[in-house]
């Protein structure tokens, strides 16, 4: 059984579709790039994997579990499913350590005299110790990336969504962002990007989803995809991008 | 000029002054509670209830707070509920300060940003630890200059309750004009009595804004 296994999923946004019958599987261990133009609806099913929105028909399951806004277990699921912004959305009021060690000692998942060394151990992961007492006002774009990147590591989850991480990054930081989560998938995560880095995709990911007017229009590891796209749509994407 | 007549009122003035604080404190803390729960209210979802709030907010900001105090003293005892002074002065002034208090409360949350509210539930967080924790402390830093320049607005409106004999500052300001006759020297002194109460709140919540708020401003 997939992790992820999401079938003939739509969605409306008043009467436009954004998605028109997704269907895909994502592994155990998986790192499944979405690429595709703007609206073609990949954030809106990275925010359907946990349940930001609900889906009109179809259905997502993640580790074998229907997700829907209404399911009754929504918080424990999404403690095991973290997402990562494209506007990082760290907590301005909180300090680096308060950032990453909130949920977890708000949820029960670690004792109060865990909670210090948890920061460190994930703030180490992403290079960024030495920035456990910083507001995240004083750190770079990529730096609070990279902490909210560190902030859902600390919920331990099962699987990453990514939606556009380093859009919003000026280009001579989106490299200490793509790193770490090379360093991610390395060590096994499954991840699910959405992401408009292509040399990022064609190396890191197991498999590129191009979404197209809110479908998978193609899909297929990254060296038959890049080299040989089969639908014009896909082509001519590629060659946009380039 | 002479304000040495003056001196043998300075108990009575005193005790005004105590009073005046007093009503403010009180006004200002049920307003604030009011303030909270017609915001919660106002960005619920239950219809009927936002009307209620809508209604309450527009009532008491579009009519004079000295007829809101004349209506709570003079005309709710006749539907059974008699206040003495004093606390029909505070209730109105309360409700008064937690229409005002509704409103800007109601625009601190709004200027969180959703995705705030998102990325805590994101975490696994439940409602109320979302706004306890996310939502609040950046509402309440954006929310503080305009509720506490509206609390020093209550306590000089708070004169408005010696219209209703409430023994405030000003009224207490009245009784000795009417003994000594000396009104400039009487107005004189409690306007630097109110001027003196007004910058020293102003005072104390720059500082407990400063150390209460420390987090480095958003770019």
């Amino acid at each position: 059984m997939a992790l992820v296994e999401i079938r003939d999923v739509h969605k409306k946004f008043g009467r436009t579709d954004v998605l028109n019958g997704v269907s895909l599987d994502v592994e155990e261990g998986e790192i499944v790039t979405i690429i595709g133009r703007s609206g073609s609806g990949k954030s809106t099913l990275l925010r359907c994997i946990n349940a930001l929105e609900t889906v009109d028909a179809g259905e997502i399951h993640v580790e074998g579990q229907r997700v829907h806004a209404r399911m009754p277990d929504l918080r424990q699921f999404r403690q095991r499913v973290g997402i990562v912004f494209q506007a990082f959305n760290l907590f301005s009021h909180l300090k680096v350590e308060r950032n990453i060690t909130l949920a977890p000692l708000l949820t029960g998942r670690i004792g109060k005299s865990e909670a210090r060394p948890l920061a460190l151990d994930v703030l180490a992961r992403v290079g960024l110790a030495d920035k456990i007492d910083a507001w995240p006002e004083q750190l770079s774009g990529g730096q609070q990336q990279r902490v909210a990147i560190a902030r859902c590591l600390a919920m331990a989850p099962h699987l990453m969504l990514f939606d556009e991480v380093t859009s919003a990054l000026d280009p001579e930081l989106v490299g200490e962002v793509l790193k770490v989560m090379e360093a991610m998938a390395r060590q096994g995560m499954t991840m699910i990007l959405v992401t408009h880095e292509m040399g990022f995709a064609r190396n890191v990911a197991d498999r590129i989803v191009f979404m197209h007017r809110g479908r998978v229009w193609e899909e297929g590891p990254p060296s038959k995809l890049f080299v040989r796209p089969e639908t014009p749509e896909l082509a001519s994407f590629i060659a946009s991008v380039k | 000029m002479n304000f040495l007549p003056l001196w043998r009122y300075r108990d009575q003035l005193i005790d005004g002054t105590i009073v005046t604080l007093e009503l403010t404190v009180i006004a200002a803390c049920f307003g604030l509670l009011i303030g909270t729960a017609g915001a919660v209210a106002l960005k619920g979802r239950v219809k009927p209830t936002r009307w209620l709030v809508r209604g309450y907010i527009e009532l008491f900001r579009n009519t004079p707070s000295l007829i809101q105090i004349f209506i709570v003293f003079f005309v709710l005892p006749s539907f059974g509920l008699k206040l003495p002074a004093f606390e029909a002065a505070a209730v109105a002034l309360s409700l008064y300060f937690g229409a005002y208090s509704i409103e800007i409360i109601r625009s601190g949350l709004d200027s969180v940003p959703k995705s705030q509210i998102e990325a805590g539930q994101c975490l696994g967080l439940s409602g109320w630890q979302v706004f306890f924790h996310i939502l609040l402390p950046p509402a309440l830093r954006n929310a503080y200059p305009a509720v506490t320049s509206q609390f020093v607005l209550l306590l000089l409106g708070t004169s408005l309750a010696s219209q209703v004999a409430a023994d405030e500052l000003f009224h207490v300001a009245g009784f000795i004009e009417s003994r000594t006759y000396r009104s400039f020297e009487v107005y004189a002194i409690i306007c630097a009595v109110y001027f003196a109460m007004a910058m020293s709140f102003k005072i104390l919540f720059a500082v407990v804004g400063a150390l209460a708020f420390r987090w480095p401003r958003r770019r």
